[in-house]
């Protein structure tokens, strides 16, 4: 083998001295450099030399063996396709059960409900915070109640739901455990996600109720109730989507995410949980931008490290437990208002560059979302763009078919190393809620940002439509909008829940909570108690800032 | 030497994308103008408050969650209230075409939709403030 790379380094050297030197007289390269959308250099060509020897045997290996990196199915897709999994949610909870039946029919195989701008911090739709919100971005869910309603007609022990809720993630959960105990379904027939990251909601969402101490709490009090109670249930979605929508690198996504997860891990060990009985049930959410490669090279990665860390770092013995098992959603924030077709594409490239770094389930934005929640009709189309990279592409009959790419395997190996090279930073922080207090992330995140924003003013970048290859043509999807009725619709019944309920038994339940929230004994199961005797998201929230606090971040740009 | 332009960049109601909000700061800040960021979860009156005791010269507001439409003109009319009209505003965010005229004829003076360059919000935040 040594010998062979003495070899192959002096057919390089000569190959870039006559064939490339010649031929780059005539026709130089466009750029001095070639970058990705992370502004990571790219080099002209990779061969076996830009990886070490052993470098199969030690990184990559076979799929669905440690350390994962080809993905944590031995067949990957020739078993199983990823799950089809639209964001959904606009209006009243009758509009999202509407949605998610379209979804349903048109061959979506799970749902993922998004809330509105209220029920993610906490407040039902009457609340005086939430003027103006309800149901813009999401569906408005105030009580268990609205959750019957949400699910109405849709069997809740087949398919899996994931919800994307954080701060008030346990309420919100309680109500779907609530909606599936009137239905008589067993909690261990449940499968799905409840988001509950809320470490990348002090770095990059900003959907945060209350300090970090106590959120951390409540997270590892749904691994705990989780791991016993609901064990198909993935009580944390660990997210970089959001991470990166709001301006990070591949890199940043790639290392802030896996190092919240190590955090999420830590905390729950340090509570006294047997690693093996939650970290099966800790999944990963990632985002797709436009780079195909890089987010490829970025999944993979991803693997290989939280297999690492969990069996080195934190012994896990289950291979489970060395999963790192991920959604990924395609870039909202790449798709463009100008000629808005055009992100059919990109959606396109998105979905394909996810699906060959192996995720698990898939969202494909729509092309109207630089305007609105989408339409029917272009809800549809991201749907079906799923449909064809699944049945049209043939990229499902091989696992891992960039596996041995010398630019692949190159690239994985660099995202590794300079995750870890944030890992140490965070690290000297003191973890990440020291690193949130000072403003680390969200630092890192700005910079990023504006870095990217000026490429783009600057020409550096091209975003065709938006700085080069434009039209003046206005092309606007036809519009969605929320009714007045469905707010009313919405009104009326938790009006009626507040009136018609047991008043005795609602109060005596918040002030239970109020108790257990004041002490160190597990949150959820007072949590559950209190959406039995139909107290409000916001009653239950408000029982829990006043014992917990709230939470203002460090101003900076 | 010309006193600098005073802008209030704040993010109105419970949406928590300041991406954009920060980036246009930033480039405003570059721009040579003095900014004053507000953070997230602002009130409309909690904007003009800050709007008057910082004596700016114009106001961007951004908004990605759809709620543009019940919060923008709530911050152009407490301006009015208060005597500060003489304020500009402007809007970002993901809003509708259809939604544009509207704002407009509220006194939202100008709306910046996704695509849109800081070169544009820099010009526009000049010649508001009349320099």
């Amino acid at each position: 083998m040594g010998e062979n790379r003495e070899e192959l380094q002096r057919r390089l050297k000569r190959w870039e001295d006559t064939v490339l030197a010649e031929y780059m007289k005539e026709r130089p390269e466009s750029r001095k450099e070639f970058i990705t959308t992370s502004s990571v250099p790219i080099r002209r060509l990779y061969t076996p030399l830009d990886l070490p020897p052993g470098h199969f045997e030690r990184e990559v290996g076979l799929p669905g063996e440690y350390p994962y990196t080809r993905g944590v199915h031995p067949n990957m897709y020739r078993g199983r396709l990823w799950t089809m999994r639209m964001f959904s949610g606009l209006g009243s909870a009758e509009d999202t059960n509407r949605r998610f039946k379209y979804l349903i029919k048109h061959g979506e195989t799970g749902l993922s409900v998004a809330f509105d701008m209220p029920t993610l911090y906490g407040y039902d739709t009457d609340d005086d915070e939430a003027k103006g919100e309800f149901g813009t971005c999401g569906v408005a869910v105030s009580s268990v109640k609205d959750m019957e309603v949400l699910f109405d007609g849709i069997d809740i022990s087949e398919i899996s739901t994931s919800m994307t809720i954080n701060a008030p993630a346990s309420v919100i959960w309680a109500m779907y455990l609530g909606n599936a105990e009137r239905r008589g379904i067993p909690f261990s027939r449940l499968r799905g996600t409840i988001q509950n990251d809320i470490l990348k909601e002090y770095q990059a969402q900003k959907e945060w109720i209350y300090p970090p101490e106590p959120s951390m709490r409540l997270v590892i009090d749904t691994f705990e109730y989780g791991s016993k109670m609901v064990p198909q249930w993935n009580t944390i979605s660990i997210s970089g989507y959001h991470i990166r929508e709001a301006g990070a690198t591949a890199v940043q996504e790639l290392a802030f995410t896996l190092r919240n997860g190590l955090e999420y891990v830590q905390w729950a060990v340090d509570r006294g949980l047997e690693v093996d009985e939650f970290a099966p049930r800790l999944s990963f959410f990632f985002n797709s931008h436009n780079d195909l490669f890089e987010e490829i090279a970025k999944f993979r990665a991803a693997r290989r490290i939280w297999a690492r860390e969990m069996r080195e770092t934190f012994k896990a013995k289950s291979p489970r437990s060395w999963w790192l098992r991920f959604h990924t959603q395609t870039a909202g924030v790449s798709l463009t208002a100008q000629q808005p077709e055009t992100n059919i594409v990109r959606v396109a490239l998105q979905g394909l560059a996810a699906v060959l770094g192996g995720t698990q389930s898939l969202h494909t934005n729509s092309y109207d979302e630089a305007y609105q929640v989408p339409n029917e009709k272009a809800v549809r189309i991201a749907l079906r763009t799923q449909q064809i990279l699944a049945h049209e592409t043939g990229v499902v009959n091989t696992v891992d078919p960039l596996g041995g790419s010398y630019f692949i395997e190159s690239l994985t190996d660099f995202m590794e190393e300079e995750a870890y090279k944030y890992f140490d930073r965070i690290n000297r922080f003191g973890g990440c809620l020291p690193a949130i207090k000072k403003g680390f992330f969200q630092q890192e995140i700005a910079n990023s940002a504006y870095r990217y924003q000026t490429e783009i003013e600057n020409k550096e970048r091209t975003i065709v439509g938006v700085n080069d290859y434009v039209t003046d043509e206005i092309s606007v999807p036809e519009p969605l909008k929320i009714s007045k009725a469905s707010f009313e619709m919405q009104l009326k019944r938790l009006q009626s829940l507040r009136r018609s309920r047991d008043k005795r038994k609602h109060k005596k339940s918040l002030e239970k909570l109020h108790d257990v929230a004041a002490g160190k004994a597990n949150t959820m199961p007072a949590i559950l108690d209190a959406v039995r005797a139909h107290a409000t998201l916001g009653e239950i929230c408000t029982v829990l800032r006043e014992v917990f606090g709230t939470w203002k971040e460090p101003l900076l740009y | 030497m010309a006193k600098k332009i005073r802008v209030l960049i704040a993010k109105p109601g419970l949406d928590g994308h300041d991406r954009g909000a920060k980036v246009i700061a930033r480039a405003l800040r570059d721009a040579g103008m003095e900014v004053i960021y507000t953070g997230l979860r602002q009130t409309p009156r909690d904007i003009v408050e800050a709007a008057i005791q910082e004596d700016v010269d114009a106001i961007g507001l951004s908004c990605l969650s759809g709620a543009h439409m019940t919060l923008f003109p709530e911050v152009v009319r407490l301006l009015r209230q208060k005597g500060a009209q003489e304020i500009v505003v402007a809007g970002g965010g993901i809003i509708p075409e259809e939604d544009i005229p509207k704002l407009k004829k509220a006194g939202i003076r100008a709306v910046f939709g996704p695509g849109t360059s800081l070169q544009d919000v820099v010009k526009f935040f000049e010649q508001a403030a009349g320099k």
